[in-house]
């Protein structure tokens, strides 16, 4: 019995030490994708993973002449399983480059494997703040492709400021990116003259706003939000419930074709900024447009885009590169001096390794759009800030001064 | 030979097995290895309570993470512990989740049942509360990431030394619980499980017996946070929420309660299908859900049972063999 049991065991390990090395291919482009595959955020996940699958099904499965091999792994919404998924895609599968990671604090947790292991990690949606800010010399194998959190919302605040806006309410999610995207709002509203007179914080995935909504101030002519998830379809049906009708100045994800076509019309008018909307009128976003929604019938928001413009990135430096991987510094350098085309506009690198990208400041209509035949909400282009970078207009050295968007920076003077 | 010395001979080859083949295998495969045997310290110590004690506690991360945390805070704030002092953090892990088990006894013993399973999930979900609010010692949501493992003359930072580590941790472990159980007190604990009223009637302090035996477990489960804060170098609430308390309660009685072999077996099948599988099909919960489902249905005492069954079913095939030996036998 005992030798019987000992032998199977035996068999059982060796068949899993076995048959574990991988063929690596000279020619081939190993990446790996880390994506939330299951668990609450797995529709994001999809989104992501489908972004970056567009841009290769249009182009052969090749990248600047290279043969992509793609890899996705699952990391659950969980840095840690993220961590173990990323080291799994380097240690097993050799990948030259890993990305993707949707949390911020996936982010967080991904970058020091890149310089751990010495390979490149691109970070195509997760916009931890800090990570191409103060913490980016601990980084050096690391860039970012999609935005930070305050990005766009250094451009709301100076918008809403410059269109009458004085006085304004603050809610957003209790977490990182809550704060991030609140700070970065926060700061350029006041600096340009307007005043935060409230600011609340309701813990992720709240679902009823009800003891929230009672204790907005009443003289607020405006309500900064950054909902994540069910909490963006919930709030804005919820306040308008209530009779208030304070307009809303949203962040992008907020209203992110995501969750778009989810809301009803008590959303129609609603103001927020993203450095991508669907509905921006190029003729280069019309077609991705139209391509994704041919694919995957829906129309993309900024997690695909983010990551079907990654793609277009990386095919350009391989192909500036002379259609072979030079390896992480050297890529990064070649990623650096490129200027892209992307369907949300012009896209460089700083020199921060984080994107100089256009923030649109965009409204709900209800409208058609690029042909299609039916009513839909879009998010309609009403004002564009070219070339935002994430220091805003206070230059690097500035904003690098001051400390990261927290839940108590910038501090909150007006509140009483 | 004695029953239980061929148990533990078993044991022991198959722990000499993995130790000599898991570093010859790929590097994803001692990593995975590495976890597991850290996890599998909570595991064994869930196990003590749920299936030594009876008492199924669903608050069992809260050790594991201030273990954790503990390690992760010293080692970014103090740059302690990344020398020969990781034994003291070792030491300080064990302490304070013993400290922290000690602290929350003595609202959970009090009662039993499903009212300790929900008292100590509620004590849980303070600390994962503390973890995610407290932004200036734990790093709220983001977490803390560590920069490099120890090294103390052993490089840690090599994945197999530092699968040997956890590996001697993950034995030694093994063995302390092992003998615990066995010991004296460890039969009272038993005792208690069967039942409590009696052993009360007997003379035992059941309650100060039930609370040394959470405080032994939340020890370990510190000592397996130190251990996992090191694994991937990164710690966040998700290593404290409540996810990985149920994870290691389902774990024991996947493997099979009262067996501390059999938490360890659910601890591996877990991360095999979670970590392993997921790499190869999308569908792998599924599989994982199919396996509790069938466990529950089919294997009320775990995986372990299956290997009760053959024994017994053994057994009664030599005892009939005999007694048909018997009948034919002329007399």
């Amino acid at each position: 019995m005992t030798g019987k049991l000992q032998k199977i065991l035996l068999g059982s390990c060796l068949a899993l030490g076995l048959g574990l090395t991988t063929q690596v291919n000279a020619e081939e482009l190993r990446i790996g994708y880390i994506a939330p595959v299951t668990g609450i955020f797995a529709q994001v996940g999809k989104d992501m993973v489908d972004g970056f699958q567009l841009y290769l099904a249009e182009h052969n499965n090749k990248l600047g002449g290279m043969d992509v091999k793609f890899i996705v792994e699952d990391d659950q919404g969980k840095p840690d399983a993220g961590v173990t998924k990323a080291r799994k895609l380097i240690l097993q599968d050799k990948v030259n480059m890993f990305i993707g990671g949707l949390l911020a604090s996936t982010g967080y947790a991904l970058a020091p494997v890149s310089t751990a292991e010495k390979t490149l990690y691109i970070s195509s949606v997760s916009s931890a703040d800090d990570l191409t800010q103060r913490q980016l010399s601990k980084y050096p194998y690391f860039m970012r492709s999609s935005w930070t959190s305050s990005l766009p919302h250094h451009a709301l605040g100076q918008w809403a400021c410059e269109n009458g806006f004085k006085k304004v309410i603050v809610i957003a999610a209790d977490y990182a990116f809550g704060y991030e995207t609140a700070g970065g709002f926060q700061k350029a509203f006041e600096d340009c003259g307007g005043k935060v007179i409230q600011k609340i914080w309701p813990p992720l995935n709240t679902k009823d706003f009800g003891p929230y909504i009672p204790t907005f101030k009443a003289d607020a002519d405006g309500i900064f939000t950054t909902m994540v998830g069910p909490m963006a379809l919930q709030f804005p049906k919820q306040l308008r419930a209530a009779g208030i009708k304070t307009k809303i100045l949203g962040s992008g994800v907020s209203y992110d074709e995501f969750v778009l076509p989810f809301m009803g019309d008590e959303v129609i008018g609603d103001v927020s900024a993203l450095h991508y909307s669907a509905a921006i009128d190029t003729p280069r976003n019309q077609a991705f447009v139209k391509a994704y929604r041919e694919k995957f019938g829906k129309v993309p928001g900024y997690y695909s885009e983010n990551n079907y413009t990654t793609a277009m990135w990386i095919d350009e430096a391989i192909k500036k590169a002379g259609g072979k991987y030079p390896g992480p510094e050297e890529f990064i350098k070649i990623m650096a001096s490129i200027k892209l085309d992307a369907p949300r506009g012009p896209v460089e690198l700083d020199e921060n390794r984080n994107p100089i990208e256009n923030v649109y400041i965009k409204k709900v209509e209800k409208k058609k759009m690029f042909g299609y035949d039916k009513d839909e909400l879009w998010n309609s282009v009403i004002k564009t800030y070219p070339k935002v970078s994430q220091f805003w207009t206070y230059g690097k050295d500035k904003f690098l001064a001051q400390p990261v968007y927290d839940r108590d920076f910038p501090p909150c003077k007006y509140c009483e | 030979m004695d029953k239980s010395l061929t148990k533990v001979l078993v044991v022991a080859a198959v722990l000499a097995v993995i130790a000599i083949i898991v570093p010859h295998s790929g590097s994803f495969v001692v990593l995975l290895t590495t976890r597991a045997m850290a996890f599998a310290i909570l595991a064994m110590s869930v196990d003590l309570l749920l299936g030594f004690t009876g008492l199924s506690s669903m608050g069992q991360a809260a050790y594991f993470g201030v273990g954790a945390y503990l390690t992760a805070v010293l080692a970014t704030k103090f740059h302690f512990g990344l020398g020969w002092d990781f034994w003291l953090v070792v030491i300080m892990g064990m302490a304070i989740g013993a400290a922290l088990a000690a602290f929350f006894g003595l609202f959970a013993i009090r009662a039993g049942g499903v009212y300790f399973l929900m008292i100590t999930l509620a004590l849980g979900q303070c600390v994962w509360g503390l973890a995610y609010r407290w932004n200036s010692l734990t790093g709220g949501d983001n977490g803390i990431n560590l920069n490099g493992r120890p090294n103390f003359g052993l490089d840690l930072s090599n994945e197999v030394t530092f699968f040997y580590l956890v590996f001697a941790f993950f034995v030694v472990s093994m063995a302390l619980m092992y003998l615990l159980v066995r010991s004296p007190f460890g039969q009272s604990l038993a005792g208690i499980r069967e039942r409590e009223l009696r052993m009360q009637i007997l003379g035992y302090n059941t309650w100060l017996h039930k609370y040394i035996a959470f405080i032994i477990a939340g020890g370990f489960g510190g000592l397996a946070g130190v251990l996992w804060a090191h694994t991937n170098g990164h710690v966040s609430p998700e290593t404290v929420v409540l996810t990985t308390s149920v994870d290691s309660l389902l774990m024991v009685v996947l493997g099979g309660a009262g067996t501390l072999v059999g938490a360890t077996l659910g601890t591996a099948i877990v991360f095999g299908l979670r970590e392993y599988l997921s790499t190869l099909v999308p569908w792998w919960q599924y599989v994982l859900g199919g396996v509790y489902v069938l466990t529950i249905l089919y294997l009320p005492m775990g995986l372990m049972g299956i290997l009760i069954r053959v024994r017994q079913r053994l057994k009664s095939k030599t005892e009939e063999k005999s007694l048909k030996e018997l009948a034919t036998k002329p007399s």
